[in-house]
Formats: C-alpha cells, structure tokens, sequence
C-alpha cells in the first residue's frame, strides 16, 4: 500500500502544548515539509522567540536555538555568520518581532542576511494572555485595549512586509494565510521560495503568516479562521512584497 | 621569546583575541574603546574572520550569543553604557551556558556620564548586573602586557567553563600604550563542543536553551550552575602582594589604580613607612582568603579606587571586622594622584591603631 501523508522528518513526534485550533501547527508542519523536501534538515538551526511558540525547539526535529524576546534575527545572524553553511530560520510572534525586536528585524534585512524569517502574525500577544500588539487592528479589544485599541493613542497597526520591502537587503518578502487548503498551497510554495532564496545566497527572506489566536479573540476556531480573511487580511492583503530591484 | 612591540591597549586587546582564536567579532562604537572595533575591522578579513557592526549594544551581544551556540570563538567589546546594554544577552549566555569574552573598557557613569577611565562597574561586573543567579569569571588586568594575556587567557577559560568571561579594563588601560610581548599561548586541553547548533548531521539534535519551565528543573539547572561556580572559584583566583610580608598598612586597588598605588607604595617605603599592596586579579572570584593572609600582621587597610566605594565591600567581606578598612576613592574620570593616598596612609598612621 503506498503512504500518501505522514509526519514529516523535521516534525518531531510529540504532542505540541498549543491550544485546539491554533495555526502555529500548520505553519509548523509547513516548514518541516520544506525542510525535507529542499533535504537540508541537518544542516538546519531553527530560532524560537519569546512568545507561544517558545517551545518550539521540542516539536522540530534539527538543532534549535531559544533566543530572548525579540532578538532572534541578531542571534541567526551570529549563527549564520559562525556557520555559513547552515540553514538558518526563525519563527517569530508580532510582539516579538515588531515590537521588542522591531530594530533586530529592520537591521537583520538591510543587512540582506541570509537568514529565513518565519513571522507569524496572530495580532495578539497570545502567551501573555491576550495583551494588545503591535499588529492589534484598529478597534480591536484585547485586555490592554479594552475599548477596543484606538489608533489615536495607541498607535497604528504594523505592516511589517510593506516596512521591509524597501530594503535593499531583502531578497524574498511575501504574506499568506493558512484559512483553506489552497491558502495553506499557496503558504507552502512561498515559504520554499524564502528558503531557496536563503539557499542561493540572495539575501534576506521572510514569509508573514496570518495567523489565528481563538483563545485570545474569543472566538471558535471556524470564526477565527472567517476573521483572519474578512479583517486581518483586509488590513494585511495577501501576495508576493519582493521589490523588483531598480535599475541605475 | 617574542619581540616586544609599542601597542595601545585597545590594539593590544583585539590582536589578542586573534591569537588566541577569536574569528567573529560584533561591536557598536562607543569611546573609549572605539579602537577595538576598527582594528578588528581591518584584521578580521586577513584570518578569514567575521567582523560586524551591529546596530545596537543589544544586538551585538545577541549575535556573539549566536556565534557561540554555533561554537566559535567570539568576543564582544564595549564601555559602560554598551555593557548596560548588554546585560540581557550575558544572563541568557551564563543561563545557556555558552563561552564569550566580553571586554569592557570602563568609563565613568552613572547615565552617560563621561569618558574618564573608572572602576565604577565593578557592581555590574562582579555581583551579576542582569537577571537571575549567575555569575561571569571577572578579570581586572593592570597593564598592557596583562590585558592581552587576560584576553587570550579568558577565550580558554570560557570554553572550559562553558562561561562567559569579562575583562574589566577601563579608558587609561585602552588607551595607553606600552611595550608588550605578544606571545603565542601553549594549547589547552579543552573540552570539544558536542553541543554546538550549527546542523544535526549525524546525531541527534541539539537543543541550546535557557528556559526551564518546570521550577524543578530550573532549580536544580540553577545547583548545576552553582556547582561550577564554585569550581570556578576554587579553581581562578588570581591576586599578586607585593611587600605585604612586613606591612603595617597594606593597599588593595586593582587594574589601573592599582599603579597608582603601588607609586605610592614606593614614596612611602622611601620615608621608612611599612606599606605593601594586594591586587586582586580575579575580581570574581575575589581573591578572599588570600587577602586575609596577606593582612594578618597588618594593623590598616587602605582600598582605592576609581569609585566611591564597590570593592572595598569584598575586602570588608574578607576581613570582617579583624582590622580597619579604609577607603579612599575618586569617581567620574577623576584619578587618584599618588601624592592623595600618601596622604590617607599617613593619615592612618598618625591616628595610630
Ligand atoms: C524582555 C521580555 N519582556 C516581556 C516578556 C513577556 N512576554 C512573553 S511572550 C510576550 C509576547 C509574545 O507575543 P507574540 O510575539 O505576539 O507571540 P504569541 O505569543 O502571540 O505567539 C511577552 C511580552 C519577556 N519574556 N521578556
Ligand atoms: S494562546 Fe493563541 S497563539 Fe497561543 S497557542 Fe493558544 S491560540 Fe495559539
């Protein structure tokens, strides 16, 4: 009988801690699909952040580093430039990277480090319990923007694609979902393209994930994942940010 | 034996580390020590090393964590404010035990504070200065010659203790220049890094983390810590007395004061005065016990600084309440003149016992 779906390689086998209806799994499983199909799982180094996906280093199978909050692209670069021929990723929330580590990020893409970032933007600080992020939309509550967070005092949201794009270090930029199966498709094929990239030695790669916190929105996880299309990526459109370079 | 050469002490630092095998460096500008980074700008390249600016203090400690889960040689350097800045990344490097040397060239705080050689960071330095129960190995070198052999001395230690190592030097010692002999080191017998994250090719993966989220666990990582601590501590302390034997009033100063003082020592000694000098050289571990041997038939200390008062506090530890513990200190860049503490050590003898 031929086995037409399994764990990946770089997937370890173990239960996650992640709550029922999160996203963080699938994007999980996405990158170690690519990992084994792009067949560089040993020479791979992973990054977890502060934030819900802290405990990464448990549920992929290749080395993994935990770095402080916010500061994963300054410690892949230390790994990348020590170690040229790994493959290097992080795996960074919105508080992580936008905000305590918006200067890490900006600085990590000008500098076209050959480092893959995995942004995942839920819009929430989801391990804290709910706080308002950098990416909270407008009006949106959370148990630091009770009334629902108003740009006027508290900011406007982040787009963290449309920020880096313009920096000439970025060789691949691009922001997907993981609501339907051809999203999830679409996810995959962008995120091998931000590890070749890495691979060809083109500079920076990140790939942003809309992504679904059900226990801090308050929501199942069917109207999660109708949120993330009809609001998040309203504010947040899909599609490929590379900047085509200009000439002269 | 090697030739000596006319370096400054920034210089003299960063050629050291690539002696000694350091092949990445990240800094961020900040004066006195701005040298550091230039020179390992132009040298680096020529061994086949990394050299990077980073875009902050916070960063840079981050990379040379980095660096150091994928096991190379790494060091970072910077002065009083950039070493504030660098607290975070020192606590996560002592947590996950990983091995860099950290240079910090002092100058005077607190805030921005100046540009002056001090020793106002021996807090900082020496009683953790970032989160959680840690502690770096500290060593306060007070020439040239002792800077650079600190440094080469320190990338060895680091990598036996899995530790970070400082060296707390401060804006004379960068900044001066004296003849140094920069001597090839014979190699240690280290132990390999099995534990690097630069690729799982052929073994299990490796995991380098500081988190412990059972208070178990994180207990007995923090009795796993102290158990080399105190390793560390028997096994690194570094001092050197000087006409002690016969003392009535001994100095204790280290690094840069500690010239001053021994200046002193000479001006008293010629007008038939009994003054030795303690300097400690491991500031962490403090040289305790062998202060309190080197003072038995003392009947004064005298501690100067560069400060108001941070190591005085680990004498008056060693001491107790044995003996008198004087201090006399200047702060903010200002140095004490030898002309000042012949003038405490003559004030304490005419006081009498
Ligand atoms: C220096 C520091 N500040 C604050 C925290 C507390 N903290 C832990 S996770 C987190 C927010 C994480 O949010 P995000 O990056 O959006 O990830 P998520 O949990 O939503 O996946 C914060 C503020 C910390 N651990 N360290
Ligand atoms: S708190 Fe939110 S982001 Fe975190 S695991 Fe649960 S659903 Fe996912």
């Amino acid at each position: 009988m031929q086995k037409v779906f399994g764990r990946p390689e770089a997937l370890a086998d173990v239960p996650t801690h992640y709550c029922p209806g999160c996203t963080h799994g699938i994007i999980h499983r996405l990158i170690a699909e690519v990992i084994d199909e792009l067949g560089v799982r040993e020479r791979t180094v992973g990054i977890s952040p502060v934030g819900c996906a802290v405990l990464a280093y448990d549920y992929f199978n290749c080395d993994f580093v935990e770095a402080s909050h916010g500061r994963a692209p300054a410690v892949a670069t230390g790994i990348k430039r020590a170690s040229p021929g790994s493959v290097v990723f992080t795996y960074q929330g919105d508080g992580d990277l936008a905000s305590i580590g918006a200067g890490e990020i900006v600085h990590a893409a000008s500098r076209g480090e050959k480092i893959t970032v995995i942004f995942v933007n839920n819009a929430i600080y989801g391990m804290t319990g709910g706080q308002m992020a950098p990416t909270s939309l407008p009006g949106q509550k959370t148990t630091t923007s009770p009334r629902g967070r108003d740009p006027e005092t508290a900011g406007h949201p982040v787009r963290v694609c449309e920020l880096l794009s313009s920096l000439s270090g970025v060789g691949y930029i691009a922001r997907v979902s993981v609501t339907s199966p051809a999203n999830v498709a679409k996810a995959r094929r962008a995120l091998k393209k931000a590890f070749e990239v890495q691979l060809e030695g083109k500079g920076f790669s990140l790939v942003e994930f809309l992504s679904t916190c059900p226990t801090n929105w308050g929501m199942t996880p069917i109207e999660a994942l109708k949120w993330v299309d009809d609001k998040m990526a309203v504010y947040y459109p899909l599609g490929d940010y590379t900047r085509v370079p200009e000439v002269g | 034996m090697a030739e000596k050469v006319l370096m400054k002490g920034n210089e003299a630092v960063a050629e050291a580390a690539i002696m000694a095998g350091c092949r990445c460096f990240f800094g961020y500008p900040i004066t006195p020590q701005n040298e550091i980074p230039e020179y390992m700008s132009r040298r680096m390249p020529e061994v086949g090393g990394v050299f990077l600016q980073a875009e902050s203090e916070v960063a840079g400690s981050n990379m040379v964590y980095g660096a150091a889960c994928a096991g190379a040689r790494v060091m970072t350097t910077s002065s009083s404010p950039g070493i504030s800045l660098m607290q975070e990344a020192i606590s996560y490097m002592a947590g996950a035990e990983l091995p860099c040397v950290v240079v910090n060239i002092v100058r005077g705080g607190p805030g921005l504070g100046g540009i002056q050689g001090a020793q106002s960071d021996y807090f900082q330095a020496t009683k953790g200065g970032g989160h959680g129960d840690y502690r770096l190995l500290v060593l306060g070198p007070s020439t040239v010659q002792e800077l650079v052999d600190l440094t080469m001395e320190g990338f060895d230690l680091a990598d036996l203790y899995r530790n970070p190592v400082m060296v707390l030097g401060d804006a004379i010692l960068g900044q001066m220049m004296e003849p140094v002999e920069m001597r090839e080191r014979p190699k240690r017998d280290l132990p390999p890094k099995t534990w690097a994250t630069m690729g799982a090719a052929g073994r299990q993966k490796n995991i380098i983390t500081s988190l412990y989220l059972d208070p178990a666990k994180l207990e007995k990582h923090n009795l796993h810590l102290a158990e080399k601590y105190g390793r560390m501590a028997a096994e690194q302390v570094r001092y050197s007395a000087y006409m002690t034997e016969d003392a009535d009033v001994v100095l204790v100063a280290y690094g840069t004061t500690a010239r001053i003082a021994r200046a002193a020592l000479d001006r008293a000694r010629e007008r038939e005065l009994k003054v030795g000098l303690f300097r400690p050289i491991s500031l962490w571990p403090f040289p305790y016990d062998a202060l309190a041997a080197a003072t038995t038939g003392a009947a004064h200390v005298l501690v100067v600084e560069m400060s108001l008062g941070q190591m005085v506090e680990d004498v008056r530890l060693s001491l107790g309440e044995t003996k008198p513990v004087h201090f006399y200190g200047r702060t903010g860049g200002m140095t004490p003149s030898p002309r000042e503490i012949l003038d405490e050590i003559v004030k304490i003898v005419e006081r009498g016992a």
